[in-house]
């Protein structure tokens, strides 16, 4: 795990799906990097906390152990978003992360700062470089953004994250290839070009399977190095099961070799 | 017995460097850190796969006649697996602990059950635990659907169906699900745009008792039989036994029948505590919270569920409460005119986002009670597709129907039996990485005279020599609409005729 780390510092990586969901991708890198000791801060917006650590639980990781010592920062958009439209007025004068739900507000600056508060190293900490996990960007669309503003606040988390605390970005995307969302296409091919690393789970072209519940491409942007080389592209079929999800060599499945 | 290497080896032989192993190192399954690492297979020590024995003959052998009934006990098996009747006894104190359990791991909501005397009567009426996710389920009010959604509606999630044309099926399961709240004595909230919901109520289908269902299902038995004598299979007649998607009636108190040529009658109500909440009443008022650009209509709806929620104490907010209950949500024709939306009337809406907005501030309110919830949606009318998509999104379940009234299926020989088509598009993965996907993607409904069921689509032979290439080119095409998979796991995006 370490040497994974030190090679793979300040990138961003995309999650995709297509037809399928690709929540167990999140699940997956939620636990890699709480095991590798990074520091931690998960945007959940569309389960609630006790979804991601009954799974965690299964993965070997507990959620509430590092929130209480402090390597997990854990938004959870659902709760926050109650709180803003029928809680009483804020006490302490921070406003809500998700701020641009009640105003109209076109920017998710609160959002924003809420990820650099949490991620900016305090002295105390101990913890390997930050992480940013974001479940998922295509509802922030569906809550009134607009795509610019999401745009803007991934890049704004990429320069304080990638850039400045030489830490990673994980983050979920929705898409689909006749998909009428223009506004969500537009945001997933913008962050298609600027991802170092790109993880697209897709349905089988033949339909539902048992065995092989999907594809997954690994797409490595190594032309982004402007060392005239082009994206490595690999494919893998996978399955996935209770406490873990197995991947295989199209066509290798277990159940038929 | 190596497996039939034909269609395999052009998937072997691409990609990646691992396909020049010799036969006796076989790569297994990886781990997604070994792949991002490595960048290739390696074999790892965990799960290879060579130990796997299918039971799948190789292709092209003959499958003897002994080997059919094998797999279909199987099928069997899986397809009553969500209700299966275990032995009276155990089956309490096994789901009375498992509640217990269930209550802790509970994904929905955030309450920490206290492990008192007599927890076992902490099981609520009406529900019961999922062995997968440890969520506790409710009855959809429709067995066969219960079936199909892999074994109930989960606590604090939200079924979305997608109404058909003229909304007469969607009505109906509407009504079956405030039927069975009715029935497990589960408190309502009825939400309604276009009918009072006292009217609404009055018109449920009545339950059917345990022996009149018999009755019932007797007779229809005997008819059916009567036509289908000459039907009766000869070659496949070991299919003649297999239950069509229904579940059998369990006499506990998970999933009842109902008689929809029958209203409820009104002593069931007595004991129900219910609430409304109708449009055009709620209109006068003033409303109280901040709209946050929703349409106005939707912002009163959510301040009305999140009162009720608070003051009846299903937020667990209410330590002293000891008897809990559930909340049955049912909000009718989500996102029509008479909401005040224009997504069904226009092509490009004013506001696309103040039903997703809605759907979202629902489900957090959903996640942190004990409720769960019903919408019609009249999908078929809004025009802006994206704003589907964004919807079945931020739903947990979501179902279509399309009914075959109006439309040139009415007289397809295909369908002759059904009145139309269900299509499940998703199904939520809760608390797990796995969800409960039923196996069978072509699914139908129909009404018969007094019951309504969702079964499995069977095609009809295609037998006779006389049928013209056009007709025939026409069932090609209602059959390519079939199979095209389930948004759970994934959709073919061709058909591929083997």
């Amino acid at each position: 795990h370490i040497i994974l780390l030190l090679v793979f510092q300040g990138k961003f990586t995309l999650l995709r799906d297509t037809r399928t969901d690709g929540s167990f991708l999140v699940h997956h890198f939620l636990s890699f990097y709480l095991r590798a000791g990074c520091k931690v801060c998960f945007v959940a917006l569309l389960q609630s906390f006790s979804h991601y650590n009954i799974v965690a639980q299964k993965l070997g990781v507990s959620l509430t152990a590092a929130k209480e010592r402090g390597q997990l920062i854990f938004l959870e958009g659902l709760k926050s978003c109650l709180d803003l439209l029928f809680g009483e007025e804020e006490q302490s004068g921070q406003p809500s992360p998700l701020q641009f739900l009640s105003e109209g507000a076109s920017d998710l600056k609160a959002l924003f700062d809420f990820v650099r508060t949490s991620l900016t190293p305090a002295g105390s900490d101990s913890w390997k470089g930050p992480v940013l996990l974001v479940d998922d960007l295509s509802v922030l669309l569906s809550l009134g953004a607009v795509p610019v503003a999401v745009l803007d606040f991934i890049h704004y988390c990429r320069v304080v994250v990638c850039s400045q605390l030489k830490g990673n970005i994980v983050v979920l995307v929705h898409s689909n290839e006749d998909s009428e969302d223009e506004e969500n296409e537009l945001v997933v091919n913008s962050l298609c070009h600027h991802s170092d690393l790109i993880l697209w789970v897709e349905g089988l072209a033949t339909g539902f399977c048992k065995d092989v519940h999907g594809q997954i491409k690994i797409i490595k942007r190594v032309s982004l190095e402007l060392t005239a080389e082009k994206d490595l592209v690999q494919v893998y079929q996978y399955k996935i099961q209770d406490k873990n999800v197995t991947f295989f060599a199209r066509g290798l499945s277990a159940a038929v070799l | 017995m190596p497996p039939a290497i034909g269609p395999l080896s052009p998937g072997r032989s691409s990609g990646t460097p691992a396909e020049a192993t010799p036969r006796t190192l076989r790569p297994g399954p990886a781990t997604l850190t070994c792949l991002l690492a490595t960048g290739h297979l390696s074999p790892c020590p965990a799960r290879v796969a060579r130990d796997v024995q299918t039971t799948r003959p190789p292709i092209g052998q003959l499958v003897s006649p002994a080997a059919l009934p094998l797999v279909e006990r199987k099928g069997l098996d899986s397809s009553r697996r969500p209700l299966a009747a275990v032995s009276r006894q155990p089956a309490e104190m096994a789901a009375a602990s498992a509640a217990g359990g269930a209550a802790r791991g509970r994904g929905a909501t955030s309450f920490q059950r206290k492990a008192a005397a007599g927890s076992r009567l902490a099981a609520v009426a009406g529900t019961r635990p999922s062995v997968r996710h440890g969520q506790l389920l409710l009855s959809s009010g429709l067995p066969s659907l219960d079936c199909v959604l892999g074994g109930g509606i989960a606590v604090g999630t939200l079924l979305l169906i997608e109404e058909d044309k003229y909304g007469l099926y969607s009505n109906l399961l509407f009504k079956y699900f405030l039927a069975e709240g009715v029935v497990c004595g589960h408190e309502l909230f009825v939400a309604s745009a276009k009918e009072h919901p006292d009217n609404i109520l009055k018109e449920l289908p009545a339950p059917l008792l345990d022996d009149t269902y018999r009755n019932e299902l007797g007779e229809e038995g005997t008819a059916v039989k009567s036509e289908d004598f000459q039907d009766s299979m000869k070659i496949a007649w070991r299919y003649q036994n297999l239950p069509k998607m229904e579940a059998s009636p369990t006499s506990t108190k998970f999933g009842h029948y109902y008689d929809v040529s029958k209203t409820m009658p009104p002593e069931l109500f007595q004991s129900i505590n219910w609430h409304s909440f109708y449009l055009p009443e709620e209109l006068s008022l003033q409303p109280k919270m901040k709209t946050c650009n929703m349409n106005s209509a939707y912002a009163r709806l959510l301040q009305s569920i999140q009162r009720i929620i608070c003051q009846e104490g299903f937020d667990g907010s209410d330590p002293q409460k000891k008897q809990k209950n559930i909340l049955r949500i049912g909000i009718q024709s989500l996102g029509s005119m008479l909401w005040g939306d224009d997504i069904c009337s226009s092509d490009t809406p004013e506001d696309i986002h103040s039903l997703t907005k809605f759907l979202y501030v629902l489900r957090a309110l959903l996640r942190k009670s004990l409720s769960a919830c019903i919408i019609t949606v009249p999908a078929h009318l809004i025009q802006n597709k994206a704003i589907m998509e964004r919807v079945t999104n931020l739903s947990d379940m979501v179902v279509g129907l399309e009914s075959f009234i109006g439309s040139e299926r009415e007289t397809n020989p295909l369908y002759k039996d059904y009145h139309g088509l269900v299509h499940v598009h998703q199904i939520p993965r809760l608390n797990s990485l796995i969800c409960d996907v039923s196996d069978t993607k072509d699914l139908a409904f129909r009404l018969k005279r007094k019951l309504f069921t969702i079964e499995r689509l069977h095609l009809p032979p295609d037998l006779s020599d006389t049928v013209s290439r056009t007709s025939k080119q026409d069932l090609a095409e209602s059959a390519k609409l079939l199979s095209s998979g389930c948004g759970a796991m994934a959709i073919g995006k061709k058909h591929l005729d083997f």
